[in-house]
């Protein structure tokens, strides 16, 4: 059967039966939100084979990477939400000052309304679903549209929540710059995208025209700083993991490069080989725990990153690469030139430059220089620094000693800042991406008092000014008529 | 304008070499900025109700109330609560993560610029700079033309009070504005229309930059005469306070237009009329208690609204105008056109439409088939409509038996939703907003799990599935070798 075009009308019938939905109220309770969850577990229960088949289709993604970056991760985000969503649905009490006394406050999380999710294809099911648990947690009707770079995953979700999830809420729609299009011109009452810069800015664009809020979730080169006052086994099997065992360096927080000293980098060099081979033998091209590369065009922006002349000569490992099954091996740069295009684009692949300082302390001049990345890495023993870093150092998020792992903590907000993004998600902060949070101020009719109204006078003024400094002395002394 | 292109790229450099020098960033520098601005404010009192009075005609009473009070009050909270807001908070992480650290800082944006608008021209240009100082940005500020006087005065006084290398203003209009837009802030806090709005998003999307916008609406006011039939007096009064106390309407969270049931619209009425009378006496252009229209322009707008012959019709009190004196007269309106233009956009201007319904319970429908408004007022002890009113419709705060003072409680986030704004700010929101949350996670080189690491086999996929389940006990036997894949 061929697939039937989406036409800008189908867009906003699309809309306006979920806002339809919504406006019934149907997404609303408690209930319905626990019961879209406890599908959406069932789908990461039931088809997690096929969910690993579609990676490898679209990514070559190891069955490990898959099972854990996105079916256990994914599964951990859903239970946590199910767990907490009563906690996170209570209004929080808020305390009222004097001035407005007598009341009581609260803070209530409403639903936004129809909210579009855009995510991107190096995480299909991840950043699909993850964005989506936030989105039916707070209790507004979705619409997920996945990336068509991974077209096995894409399908899989489109058939996996159509079969589960309430339809008349929560709905996928397949597609590429067309159907993005037709559905950024319908209203929404948030966008969630997931991808690049260059795209967040048309997707913020066009949310302007209808005054909606956006997260964006971003990329950028995010750097890597080594102290040799580090354990370097250690570090370097966590760089490694987390640029190559993560989609082959295909991640908005891989490590993008690498700054570290003069005196340390070939150490550090020779240390990543040595586990490099451990990791993926002698021919990492063959190996099967590597991801490859999605596709061609990819393939080729690496490429050409790889083959400017001032960086190819100092590939100092790997730099071997197979367009026919789009593989290239982990591949370690010293000293590319800083105005190369590879230092100035996220790489987004599994080539690693590494930048060499005379002292330490520049790298936060370099990290400076830069528009904030995602993620900033350091790997250090040295107590001092670190809080230097995690202080001064602008970035997403920090992590000291690891790559890459705080994506996993719920307990912490994920998010860019700058070129990187705006908002967060993740956990409690899923739940809050997707909310209003409406004041709501209880006031009795009890203790109105004149000075609130005109006609006004000195004594009014003076009243006022007490109350306004909640001086009570004061505040008596004047109604009293003693000054 | 080619001297202003130089002087806001000048400003910028300053600010940004200001904020990489890490000075605003010492809670110190901020806590110095926010004493001096509430010395700013009582060194000039006299002087910011002057202003304030040359651009709105604003009582110094109300100016105090709405604009210098609130700034020293919100500024002092500041004060009291700075050590609080910039504690990083910990986080737990899971035994899986052990021994890690995780926490989240509260950072600064970096250079900020707020655009305030011209009907409270000090409390919105000045509390929204002592979010922005809180956070530990550098900030540039552009007052409205519209109120020339207190922004000329902003411009004059505020350098005098607060660092100038941080913290800087700039005069100008929509041409200012355009220029300031075209380059890049890490955050921009807008006050103003809808419409102003949508080309502040637009353009901050060129650089990323996340806003902070705060909108109108149609602010609507429930009564719901059954409940509150005992307190009439009160509700009256605090809805006459609310339309016509405060810069005569012109104000975000103003009371747009009342909803009520047919049967008590006029005992409503005629319980408006003295109150209004006892406000603002049988001469309310003489009072002095009523703020002027701000502009010819915002006039013509209002009389334009009020023209429409249909709207004319309706008029059950008041309505008179004054172009030369920029005074339109507290004015009721019973049950104008929907279709006009008046309940279409938002008034802001001291006209009150009361609109009839069959049934109190309408009003949920009528106001779910509008814009989202910033603000909804219910006057209700039926605990039913409350609920009905919070579950069912959307807004950016609900105040119940009340109008406005949503606004004084810095323990309320104060911000729109949908048409109303973007994001929210006082008390701690204010700080939040110019914020960016940085989380840390801390982890350690001294213990390292195999498992972690490729090539990958059967009993790695085990563990790391078991650990992400915390199925500590498994993993036990898994790791001892008892249990299989």
């Amino acid at each position: 059967m061929a697939k039937k075009v989406f036409e800008a009308a189908d867009a906003s019938n699309l809309v306006t039966e979920l806002r339809r939905s919504f406006d019934a109220g149907v997404t609303c309770g408690y209930e319905w939100r626990v019961t879209q969850l406890k599908k959406l577990l069932v789908i990461c229960d039931n088809h997690e084979p096929e969910i690993v088949s579609a990676l490898h289709d679209d990514l070559g993604k190891p069955e490990l990477e898959s099972s854990v970056y996105e079916v256990a991760l994914l599964r951990n985000s859903i239970k946590l939400a199910l767990k907490q969503l009563k906690n996170w649905m209570a209004p929080d009490k808020a305390k009222t000052s004097l001035t407005t006394f007598p009341a009581s406050a609260e803070i209530v999380s409403e639903p936004l309304g129809v909210v579009l999710v855009i995510s991107a294809w190096n995480y299909p099911f991840l950043l699909s679903i993850d964005p989506v648990i936030g989105a039916i947690s707070a209790g507004n009707a979705v619409v997920l549209k996945p990336s068509e770079l991974a077209p096995a995953s894409s399908s899989l979700l489109a058939k996996l929540l159509e079969q589960y999830l309430d339809t008349s809420a929560v709905r996928v729609v397949e597609g590429a710059v067309t159907e993005t299009t037709l559905l950024l011109e319908q209203k929404w009452d948030k966008i969630f995208y997931t991808g690049s810069s260059r795209i967040g800015r048309i997707i913020m664009m066009a949310a302007a025209k209808h005054l909606t809020p956006v997260v964006l979730e971003l990329g950028g080169k995010s750097p890597v700083v080594i102290d040799p006052d580090t354990n370097l086994k250690a570090t370097v099997k966590r760089i490694i993991s987390g640029k190559w065992g993560c989609n082959n360096g295909q991640a908005c927080i891989s490590p993008d490069y690498i700054l570290t000293t003069k005196e340390y980098a070939p150490k550090v060099i020779d240390a990543l080989k040595h586990e490099l081979e451990g990791f993926y033998g002698k021919n990492p091209m063959e190996s099967k725990d590597m991801s490859r590369i999605v596709n061609s065009n990819h393939f080729d922006r690496l490429s050409k990153l790889l083959e400017e002349k001032e960086v190819s000569e100092r590939i100092v490992y790997g730099g071997q690469k197979n367009r026919e099954s789009l593989k290239i091996a982990p591949t370690i740069l010293l000293d590319v030139p800083l105005d190369s295009q590879i230092m100035n684009e996220e790489i987004f692949g599994p080539l690693l430059p590494i930048l060499t300082l005379n002292n330490l302390e520049e790298c936060f001049d370099v990290i400076r220089s830069r528009p904030k990345p995602l993620a900033a890495y350091l790997f250090t023993q040295n107590q001092k620094l670190k809080e230097r870093f995690a202080m001064t150092v602008s970035a997403g998020g920090i992590v000291v000693n690891d790559i890459a792992v705080h994506l996993a903590l719920p307990t912490l907000p994920f998010g860019g800042v700058g070129e990187s993004g705006m908002g967060s998600y993740h956990g409690k902060f899923s739940f809050d991406a997707f909310s209003h949070k409406k004041a709501v101020l209880y006031k009795s009719f009890f203790g109105d008092s004149a000075i609130r109204y005109p006609p006004y006078s000195r004594g009014k003024l003076r009243l006022l000014k007490a109350l306004v400094n909640s001086n009570i002395v004061e505040f008596f002394k004047v109604l009293l008529g003693l000054s | 304008m080619e001297g202003m292109e130089e002087i806001v790229e000048q400003s910028l450099r300053e600010m940004r070499e200001t904020f990489a020098s890490g000075r605003t960033r010492s809670v110190k520098w901020r806590k110095t900025q926010l004493a001096a601005i509430i010395e700013m404010v009582k060194d000039n009192e006299d002087k910011m109700c002057d202003v304030l009075f040359q651009d709105l005609g604003k009582h110094s009473t109300e100016a105090f109330r709405d604009e210098l009070g609130f700034v020293m009050r919100s500024a002092t909270t500041a004060l009291n609560f700075l050590d609080k807001w910039v504690v990083p908070r910990k986080s737990n992480l899971p035994l899986l993560f052990y021994p890690a650290k995780g926490q989240v800082i509260s950072e600064p944006y970096g250079t900020v610029l707020v655009l305030s608008s011209w009907n409270f021209p000090i409390s919105l240009s000045l509390d929204p700079l002592i979010g922005a100082i809180s956070a530990g940005n550098t900030v540039l500020l552009k007052a409205s033309e519209l109120s020339p006087n207190a922004s000329a005065f902003l411009a004059k006084t505020i350098p005098s009070y607060l660092d100038n290398k941080a913290i800087k203003v700039i005069e100008g209009g929509p041409d200012v504005a355009t220029i300031l837009l075209k380059h890049q802030w890490d955050k921009i806090f807008f006050t103003g229309s809808p419409r102003i709005g949508k080309i502040i998003m637009a353009a901050a999307a060129e650089h990323l930059t996340p806003v902070t916008l705060e909108l109108g609406g149609k602010c609507p006011t429930i009564i719901d005469h059954h409940s509150v039939s005992k307190d009439m007096k009160s509700v009256v009064k605090r809805i006459s306070g609310g339309k016509w106390g405060s810069c005569s309407g012109q104000a975000c969270i103003s009371v747009d237009y009342v909803l009520i049931e047919q049967s008590f619209a006029s005992s409503l009425i005629d319980m408006l009329k003295p109150t209004v009378k006892s406000f603002f006496g049988e001469n309310p252009k003489e009072s002095g208690c009523l703020s002027r229209i701000v502009s010819k322009k915002h006039f013509q707008r209002l009389s334009r609204l009020l023209n429409d012959p249909r709207v004319q019709a309706s008029i059950v009190y008041g309505g008179s105008m004054d172009e030369e004196k920029l005074y339109v007269e507290p004015t009721i309106l019973l049950d104008p056109p929907l279709d006009s233009e008046i309940m279409n956009e938002e008034i802001f201007g001291p006209i009150l439409p009361i609109i009839t319904l069959r049934d109190i319970q309408e009003s949920i429908g009528f106001i779910k088939s509008k814009p989202k408004p910033l603000a909804i007022y219910a006057f209700t002890k039926d605990e039913n409509l409350k609920t009905r009113i919070l579950s069912e419709t959307s807004s950016g705060s609900v105040t119940f038996n009340d109008v406005m003072i949503q606004y004084m409680c810095d323990a309320l986030p104060f911000g729109g939703v949908g048409e109303s704004g973007i994001g929210r700010y006082h008390g701690k929101y204010s700080f939040e907003c110019f914020s960016h949350e940085k989380a840390i996670m801390e982890g350690s080189l001294a213990m390292d799990l195999e498992a972690r690491y490729p090539p990958w086999n059967n009993f790695k996929l085990t563990f790391i599935r078991l650990a992400f389940r915390e199925a500590y006990f498994k993993l036990v036997l898994l790791m001892l070798g008892l249990i299989k894949k």
